[in-house]
């Protein structure tokens, strides 16, 4: 499985919450006051779809290989 | 070492209104992790700095699950916490997500005409009977509370039934364990009645996304569903409207800002952010101390693992190694970054509910009503005691 995802962090939607580098310290880090991805491309992992979803501004999208976002789930 | 440390009583001594024992600021220069003992559980470090309570809140080797299984610092028999706040993550992010869903910034702001429209006939109502009125019960519980409604979805012709539960479970006045536990249990059938019916007619509301999510596979309990609801109610209603009248308080207060405010109708979002910094709602530190699952070095020293913190969120949120002049309400301020909403996994669920019902209530009062001022003199106003957040009895208002 070489499938990856990528995850980016809108950092003008961000509000600082903190939640994603406390649920996913190992995608996830505060600078600034504000979060930031450490790795934009990454291997698939639950946690980061999860993390997505608890953001209240929606900033963290995540995208699959074809580019189709996965997460958060707007439904 | 705690042989050597002084231990402290805790909370420390009475409070008067808004203000915040100049102890906090006190062991922020001189004690930054302070020994102390409340009147149930064990010892616990007391943090009052900024940054340190950040790290307790933010940071994962600080777990709440562990409090659930220790003999916690508390100030009651019993513990406090429940269904999200006894669990870490990976475990509390799959009961969070499911009900961050309705909470994003996104959906509050499709609710916030609502929260215009009831705001708008409250005061109408108010204007009707005429000054003086409480503010508290006119506009400042009221519309959190319709608010959480709209939000779950309870029907018109329930509400004000809901709202009577509510209020005698959140009601100032001491209730003995069984007269709560009663009112408790009669919202728990109501909302599981609720439920039931969402799970025959889907609706697009809280309770209805929430029951979709226990119906799909085995991701939320009957149970949880409620329990969920529960805490939303319990965590929103009383805090939002303590909020509002401690903020329209601080600005009666504070005449220059209130001046300013309304001159820049602009600033009020950062102006929110500042009065949440400012005003201190907790009575004493969280609720919910933390635990260290290992050594870790804060900035007063090292908490060792198994050891629990205490976090003095409203001193932190005054400490000048953060911001400049902290005892200062300036409402032009960057407050970002205040704890008031909590900081990391457990931030606040509802802030963005919370946010837009504070910013539409004072928006309101100000643009309707130029003269608002207190209809008492200051130092009459009656504030509550023995309860564990803080704020007036009643506050009223004239125009």
């Amino acid at each position: 499985m070489d499938e990856r995802w990528k995850v980016t962090v809108n950092r003008e939607a961000c509000l600082g919450s903190g939640i994603c580098a406390a649920t996913a310290p190992r995608h996830f880090r505060l600078d600034n006051g504000k979060s930031r991805a450490l790795q934009e491309d990454i291997e698939p992992d639950d946690i980061v779809l999860d993390t997505a979803d608890t953001c209240p501004a929606e900033a963290i999208i995540v995208y699959n290989a074809a580019g189709h976002r996965i997460a958060p789930d707007t439904a | 070492m705690s042989d050597t440390t002084m231990v402290r009583s805790y909370p420390f001594g009475p409070i008067q209104g808004l203000e915040i024992d100049p102890v906090y600021f006190w062991l922020q220069e001189h004690e930054p992790l302070a020994r102390v003992k409340l009147p149930y559980g064990e010892e616990g470090w007391l943090l009052t700095r900024y940054d340190d309570v950040r790290t307790a809140l933010g940071d994962a080797r600080f777990s709440l699950a562990e409090a659930a299984v220790r003999d916690v610092p508390r100030l009651t028999p019993q513990r406090y916490g429940g269904i999200l706040t006894d669990q870490d993550p990976p475990d509390h992010t799959r009961l969070r997500r499911l009900v961050a869903k309705a909470f994003t910034a996104r959906r509050v702001e499709q609710l916030r005409g609502r929260a215009g429209q009831i705001t708008s006939e409250l005061l109408d109502e108010m204007v009707t009977a005429g000054p003086p009125a409480d503010l508290a019960q006119a506009l400042a519980l009221p519309l959190p509370g319709l608010m959480i409604c709209e939000l779950i979805g309870v029907p018109y012709a329930d509400r004000d039934q809901f709202r009577d539960w509510v209020g005698a479970w959140m009601s100032v006045t001491a209730l003995t364990p069984e007269q709560r536990g009663q009112y408790i249990a009669q919202l728990a059938g109501y909302l599981a009645n609720l439920a039931a019916q969402r799970r025959q007619n889907p609706t697009d509301d809280l309770l209805g996304a929430l029951v979709i999510a226990s119906d799909e596979g085995d991701r939320l309990t009957e149970d949880e569903v409620v329990q969920l609801t529960l805490v939303i109610l319990a965590a929103g209603y009383e805090s939002t409207a303590s909020q509002i009248v401690n903020f329209t308080y601080a600005l009666l207060t504070h005449p220059s800002q209130l001046a300013l405010l309304r001159s820049r109708p602009d600033l009020m979002p950062g102006a929110v952010e500042e009065l949440m910094r400012w005003t201190p709602l907790l009575a004493a530190a969280d609720v919910l101390p933390r635990y260290a699952l290992e050594d870790v070095e804060l900035s007063g020293g090292t908490v060792r693992a198994g050891e629990p913190v205490l976090l003095a969120k409203h001193a932190a949120n005054r400490d000048r190694r953060r911001y400049e002049d902290p005892g200062r309400l300036d409402i032009t301020r960057d407050a970002q970054g205040e704890l008031g909403f909590g900081h990391g996994a457990h931030h606040c669920l509802g802030a963005p509910l919370a946010r837009m019902d504070v910013q539409t209530a004072l928006a309101a009062l100000l643009e309707r009503f130029p003269d608002l001022r207190l209809a008492v003199p200051e130092a009459e106003l009656e504030w509550k005691s023995g309860m564990a957040i803080r704020g007036p009895v009643a506050l009223p208002i004239a125009w």
